[in-house]
């Protein structure tokens, strides 16, 4: 399961977006360009199934990939990878959204 | 995941008086210590977590247990005679199904889950049934077989004849769909008698499993709304059933009446009327929703005030949660010397974060006496409507608003999973319903030292409680003397709780506040007092306190507002009080009047900085920026978002309320796209309202005196405590802060 919300399709990744994926790796949080806004709209909106988080494992230091269930009660499912930095976070989930949007796996 | 949670039946004491704890530990031994909080933020870039033990009689060994909660709201009537002698009966009501699919629902029941015994009137995905035993091995539960509808009113009605052992139940839509197919009706035999005299009570909304440590528990949660609900002592005709439908009970009908409970009646109360002669009078327990329409509200009335008889419903929700009512397990009673604070019992069963609960209150100076100049107000209203928010883990928006990943934190983890612990006013029950009552009797497990919360903004993520610890570590670290009081305190004891002290600094959100204490606060300003608010998004959203139960709080989504849910149409009424909810804006009071600034954008990943307006520069009004450059960047750093200005921003407006002689200091600039105009400033929606585009998406500083020489200084943004600490303290966050307190506690006029 991936969590992009399949149920629009209002907006896809055209070839001249792949420009964004630089802008992101570059600056994943605060102030992007328009277009890049609009990719993260849709990576970042899904419902809540099999959708990515964190847990904090240590304060502002470590962190530890999960997925909610998108069930009320239900555990969220704790993945392998962990993160020092919310910025390798962030590029690793926007890898794995990227490819579920598009089919491109992208080089870390 | 915790192995230890604890709540307080209070959340502020004076020296002398007692405060209790519950402690509900997973291992066999807790220790609990008393301490002060100064600085709860674990961020290792920031000034560092900070808390001083204090000896107190109650700080010890304690012997743990484990202590549960039993959520899910319901009607009790205790046991009595005319119930328990029932053979033959009928038992009716309105009802409006949020979750008819799911499994069986009891709308009344005289039912004893040990014994087997008794009848209840159900609800399940066969529609309604009535079930009814004599003993294990001999229940039968007979049903209609058509599945209600959600979120339609229905007439329903089983009866029982106990010499014939005939049954017959009545589902009647009020509704006039076409196709719908889900009115029945039904005549059988049982096999089984049924025997209710049990002896336990008679529940509406549920069904009675059993008592425990002094709390009902029940089983078989109702979804959704109850009205009329009505009972017979035999079983009656069709005609009989129209006219209890009617409500038109006379004559032989009235004499074989048992109860017929008014909902209606008692909007304010925790007490449930029964109009019959027999007054079978019962109680809520965990707060349903009171004051809510009925099946016959025409949408006439909008208030429950104006036509009681038409809010004759009582919404139910299986996650309702008032009082936990666990046991007592740490009592302290607060020395005389101890000096008025943020404290907090700590409470651990082991080494991990996982092992440790806090449960922070106020210890508020000896009632009646100020022993500071300086009043930090711990808004605690704000802290109870955000109770238990479960967004992170439920609202698919929550990684949109943040503009980022949702980070989670154990106590998340454990309350994703403990439902029973209750939710917030940003909430919805489990039937989609929003969250209009909030209670502090229960483990609030987000009001917390050490906690991270995914509305804080990158950096530390801070939001309300702990982020507020870094303007107590702030008044720690400068050496100011303070007293530390609640929104209780303004609630219940008026401006008295606050006019004894110069000056009056708020938290980073205080967001809610009850009449009374909008009441008590202006009265302070206008009496002479002075106010700091170092936040924003205050004065926002109009509450209520329960007038019978302490520690109850109400909220109404109505018609305007950021809002996680909305109240239904002619459900903008507070049912404690019966005031019209929702924000202030919409009772006539803007916050701009109240604080000169007012909720204008809001937005969860980085923060920005202010830069100075002309009105800074005024020869009256130049003392609070002293040491600032004209052209300084003011709060481009912190640790909540990495600037001054962010999450939620408030702006000056003469024509919501801003007083005419208000100053307008500065505002910020430059914030994300992230950060949007409030949507009660959407009155037609249009492109551009980011924080790249829009004018309104600012933070506005703002100071003005008010009468008897008070005043007011605004900073209008919620992340300007963050920047408190940056450069150990030297910085101009700090400056600006320390210029006006240090003039607001003096005696000087505000105005040079």
């Amino acid at each position: 399961m991936v969590d992009i919300h399949d149920a629009t399709d209002n907006y896809r990744p055209t070839p001249d977006d792949r420009r964004l994926i630089e802008e992101f790796r570059k600056n994943p949080i605060g102030h992007h360009s328009p277009d890049l806004q609009r990719l993260l709209n849709r990576l970042r909106g899904a419902p809540m199934a099999d959708k990515f988080c964190l847990v904090v494992v240590k304060a502002n230091r470590e962190w530890q990939l999960a997925k909610t269930s998108g069930v009320r009660g239900k555990p969220l499912k704790m993945l392998e990878q962990r993160f020092t930095s919310m910025a390798d976070a962030e590029w690793y989930v926007f890898r794995q959204r990227w490819k579920a949007l598009t089919g491109e796996s992208l080089r870390d | 995941m915790m192995k230890i949670t604890a709540y307080a039946d209070r959340v502020s004491v004076a020296p002398g008086e007692t405060i209790n704890f519950m402690v509900n530990c997973e291992a066999r031994r807790f220790t609990a210590d008393i301490v002060q909080l100064i600085c709860g933020d674990l961020n290792p870039d920031g000034p560092g977590y900070r808390e001083k033990p204090v000896k107190t009689p109650a700080n010890g060994t304690y012997k743990g247990r484990r202590q549960v909660i039993h959520a899910g709201s319901f009607v009790e009537v205790a046991a009595s005679e005319p119930l328990s002698s029932l053979e033959s009966f009928t038992f009716a009501a309105y009802i409006w199904p949020t979750t008819p699919a799911r499994s069986e629902q009891a709308v009344i029941s005289a039912w004893s889950h040990g014994a087997q015994r008794g009848a209840a009137l159900v609800i399940g995905p066969q529609g309604l049934g009535l079930r009814i035993g004599a003993g294990k091995g001999r229940v039968e539960t007979i049903r209609t077989g058509k599945a209600l509808l959600s979120h339609e009113w229905y007439f329903v009605a089983g009866s029982y004849d106990a010499k014939t052992r005939s049954v017959r139940l009545l589902q009647e839509p009020l509704h006039q769909h076409v196709g719908a197919r889900d009115a029945a009706s039904k005549n059988t035999k049982a096999k089984h008698a049924a025997a209710l005299g049990h002896g336990e009570p008679l529940i509406i909304g549920a069904s009675f499993k059993q008592f425990d440590a002094g709390r009902t528990a029940c089983a078989e949660h109702f979804n959704g709304k109850i009205d009329s609900p009505r009972i017979a002592s035999r079983a009656l005709s069709d005609a009989e059933l129209q006219a209890f439908k009617a409500k038109r009970v006379s004559g032989a009908l009235l004499h074989d009446l048992v109860a017929a409970w008014d909902f209606g009646a008692d909007i304010t109360s925790v007490n449930v009327s029964d109009t019959s002669p027999n007054r079978l009078h019962g109680r809520v327990v965990n707060m349903p929703a009171r004051g809510m329409t009925g099946y016959n509200w025409n949408g006439e009335e909008m208030c429950w005030r104006h036509a009681p008889d038409q809010y004759g419903a009582i919404h139910f929700h299986d996650d309702d949660i008032h009082d936990a009512g666990w046991q007592v397990d740490v009592s302290l009673t607060v020395p005389k010397n101890l000096k008025s604070g943020l404290y907090a019992a700590r409470l651990r069963c082991g080494k991990n974060l996982e092992d440790e609960d806090y449960v922070p209150f106020a210890i508020l100076p000896p009632r009646g006496q100020a022993t500071a100049k300086i009043c930090f107000l711990l808004p605690t209203a704000s802290y109870m409507a955000y109770a238990n928010e479960h967004m992170g883990s439920d609202a698919p928006i929550a990684q949109l608003l943040g503009g980022r990943l949702v980070e989670h934190e154990r106590q998340d983890l454990y309350r994703n999973e403990h439902r029973e612990y209750g939710a917030s006013c940003y909430d919805t029950h489990s039937d989609g319903s929003g969250v209009c009552y909030t209670s502090r009797l229960r483990p609030i497990l987000n009001m917390r030292p050490k906690y991270r919360s995914w509305l804080g903004g990158t950096g530390s993520t801070l939001w309300q409680f702990n982020a507020d610890t870094h303007t107590i570590n702030w008044l720690e670290a400068m050496g100011y003397d303070y007293d530390v009081i609640t929104d209780e305190e303004l609630h219940y004891d008026g401006v008295a709780a606050l006019e004894q002290y110069k000056v009056v600094i708020t938290a980073s959100h205080p967001e809610y506040h009850s009449k009374e204490m909008w009441d008590a606060m202006d009265a302070y300003q206008q009496r002479g007092g002075r106010l700091m608010y170092l936040g924003a998004n205050g004065w926002y959203w109009r509450v209520a306190y329960h007038k019978e139960q302490p520690g109850v709080m109400e909220v109404r989504r109505a018609e305007g507002g950021i809002r996680a849910w909305e109240a239904r149409t002619g459900e903008y009424y507070h049912s404690f009080t019966g005031e019209y909810g929702g924000l202030w804006r919409r009772n006539g009071r803007a916050p701009q009047r109240i604080v000169g600034t007012g909720f204008t954008a809001q937005g969860f990943d980085i923060s920005s900085y202010y830069l100075r307006k002309p009105d800074s520069m005024k020869k009256e009004v130049q003392w609070i920026m002293a040491g600032v450059g004209a052209n300084e960047r003011i709060g481009d750093f912190g640790l909540i978002g990495g600037g001054a200005a962010g999450l939620e921003l408030d702006r000056y407006d003469r024509n919501l309320g801003t007083p005419p002689g208000a100053y307008w200091l500065a505002s910020s600039v430059d914030h994300t796209d992230i950060y949007l105009v409030v949507c009660e400033e959407l009155l037609i929606n249009y492109p551009g309202t980011g924080g790249q585009e829009s004018e309104l998406v600012r933070a506005d500083m703002v100071f003005y005196p008010t009468s008897n020489g008070g005043g007011v200084f605004s900073t209008s943004s919620i992340a300007w405590p963050g920047s408190l600490a940056h450069n150990k303290y030297k910085n101009n966050v700090s400056r600006i802060t320390k210029n006006v307190l240090d003039r607001f506690v003096g005696n000087k006029p505000l105005l040079d």
